[in-house]
Order: C-alpha cells, then sequence, then structure tokens
C-alpha cells in the first residue's frame, strides 16, 4: 500500500491533466481553465458596478464545483495519501535554497515562509500576498492560467495561447533568477 | 446535482496536481532552474494528450454527453496575453502557485494559502478596476 503515499512521476500526472480537456468538452463543452474561477468569486462577492464583474456568473457554477474537486483532490493528494518525504528535488535546488535558509523541504511548501506569523514580515508578505495578488491580476489580464491558456489553448492550438504561456515561463524564469534571490534574501 | 460529474473531474486533476507534485513551491522553483525535468515532463505530455483527444473528437465527430456538436474553445489575440502573462510569471515564481494549485494547497491542509488565494481575488478584482486604463 506504500505506492499510494509515493509521488506520482510526470508520465503519469501528465496524461491526467491532459484528459481532462477531452473529458470537460465531452461532459458538456466545458473548457478547462481556473483563474476564471477567481472572476466568478469577485462577481459573487463584490461586482460593485463593474461591468466585466457583472454577469450571471451561476451560469458557469460548474467551474466552482470543478474547482471544489480540486480542493478535495489536494486533501486526498496531500493529507489521507500525502507523502511522508520531503520531496526529492536535485541537489542543486536543494543546496539553492538551503543558501536562503530553506532546509526544510517537506510538504508543499517550505514552512518557513508559508505561515500565518510570516504575513506581517516583508519576505513572507512579498511572497504569499504580492504573489498571489500578481496571480489574480496577471491571469485576469492574460485571458487564462497554466490551465486555460497553458493546457487547453495549447491543446486546441491557439497561437494566443503559445504566446500567454511563453510569457508565463519567461516572466517566472526572470523573477526566479533575478528577484527572488532578493525576496529571499530579506 | 448536474454539476457533480465537474466535482468528480476535479477531484482526479486535484489529485495529479498534488501527487504530481505540480502544486508544490519546490518543483516550480526547480522548474525556473532548468534543474529537473518533472515539470517539463508534465507539460509535455498534458498537451499532446490534450491535442491529441482534440483531434479524435473532431476527426470522428464526437459529440458531448447529451448530443451537442462538441465547441474547441478558441482564444483570440490581445496584448494581455503577454503583459498578463509576464505579470502572472512574476507572481507564479513567488507563490509557487497558479490559480489551480492554490486550490489544492488549501485542500491539503495549508490554510495560510487561503491569504494568497484571498490576495488573488483581490488581483482579479483591481485589474477589472483599472482594466480600461491598460494597454489591451
Amino acid at each position: 500500500m506504500e505506492i499510494l503515499y509515493k509521488p506520482w512521476p510526470w508520465y503519469i500526472a501528465g496524461p491526467i491533466i491532459g484528459l481532462t480537456v477531452p473529458i470537460l468538452l465531452l461532459l458538456g463543452n466545458k473548457k478547462l481553465g481556473i483563474s476564471s474561477t477567481l472572476r466568478q468569486l469577485c462577481a459573487a462577492c463584490y461586482p460593485a458596478k463593474l461591468p466585466f464583474l457583472n454577469y450571471d456568473w451561476k451560469k458557469e457554477l460548474w467551474n466552482l464545483y470543478f474547482a471544489a474537486g480540486i480542493l478535495i483532490g489536494g486533501f486526498l493528494g496531500g493529507v489521507m495519501f500525502g507523502n511522508p518525504n520531503p520531496v526529492v528535488i536535485t541537489g542543486t535546488t536543494t543546496m539553492y535554497l538551503k543558501s536562503f535558509g530553506l532546509t526544510d523541504l517537506s510538504g508543499l511548501m517550505p514552512a518557513e515562509i508559508f505561515n500565518w506569523d510570516a504575513l506581517i514580515t516583508v519576505k513572507g508578505f512579498i511572497v504569499m500576498i504580492v504573489g498571489g495578488f500578481l496571480v489574480g491580476f496577471g491571469t485576469r489580464y492574460a485571458g487564462g492560467c497554466t490551465s486555460g491558456h497553458g493546457i487547453m489553448g495549447l491543446s486546441a492550438l491557439q497561437w494566443p495561447s503559445l504566446l500567454a504561456t511563453v510569457s508565463f515561463f519567461a516572466g517566472g524564469i526572470l523573477f526566479n533568477h533575478f528577484v527572488l534571490p532578493i525576496v529571499l534574501s530579506l | 446535482m448536474k454539476n457533480l460529474k465537474f466535482l468528480v473531474v476535479g477531484v482526479v486533476f486535484g489529485l495529479a496536481l498534488t501527487k504530481g507534485e505540480a502544486a508544490s513551491w519546490y518543483r516550480i522553483q526547480e522548474m525556473f532552474q532548468f534543474q529537473s525535468f518533472h515539470m517539463y515532463g508534465i507539460f509535455m505530455t498534458a498537451v499532446p494528450v490534450g491535442a491529441l483527444s482534440i483531434f479524435i473528437i473532431r476527426k470522428f465527430n464526437f459529440r458531448t454527453a447529451n448530443g451537442q456538436p462538441v465547441i474547441v474553445p478558441t482564444k483570440t489575440y490581445h496584448h494581455g496575453v503577454i503583459f498578463g502573462g509576464l505579470i502572472f510569471g512574476f507572481g507564479w515564481a513567488l507563490t509557487g502557485a497558479c490559480p489551480g494549485p492554490l486550490y489544492a494547497q488549501i485542500g491539503a491542509g495549508y490554510l495560510v494559502t487561503v491569504a494568497t488565494f484571498v490576495a488573488a481575488m483581490i488581483g482579479t478584482w483591481t485589474y477589472v478596476m483599472v482594466q480600461k486604463y491598460l494597454p489591451d
């Protein structure tokens, strides 16, 4: 039963993620895309007078069910059948993270940065709050995220999605190499 | 009730994100450092599987569960694809999470991710507010 707790290799996780594209289409012409749930929740919570948020968000309710499913999947994969061992990343990355004082590589994220007390530190605030803000702002501006553009859009051979995905990676790579080291040293 | 099937698909998707470690902050940093094939392997298998499925659906004119023709979505170009894409990339490098993994992380018991999630909602809301001043 130990196999249930082991992480999945990319050649298992990748095809399963890819298969959600046809399954959602066949179940009712639904497009994989998760950042749109952020818009839906905004529309549900505080639409103000913004036209972009005043739409019948309940029509796309399936998306929130899908998101709730991801939450449950996260519980199953992270708690019920969570990997008890630290993530097996390459030694170079381990050393790199260690150079910023990140030694505990257990779970999905470093507890040294991601905790409630850290929210009021400069580093924690930038990583969690500024980071989250940029994710929400950028995905909506781009009209999709890693799933909507990166998986769905690329699967449908949409060239704007290719530009979007290249931009996601360009932004991430630039930031990771030039800005993140400064943030992590704070 | 008709939406329950999407919840089930979401569970499998969330499981793949978590067990495949695509929701792992460490894996995302490792990916941006070009240190491992793992995350690239996920993308390089997910996209061809999705593309091949769409090809098959089109080739054999598969219909949806309730008999409708399948409509494959199109994405139109606007400058936001690049500008927004870069901005999201910065946030991705910080949080180590895109919107899907945010849900998975909260489900996996990282309740502090709720703060990141609310920040993402505020980000989306702010974008909508300033949308008309940005190059589209």
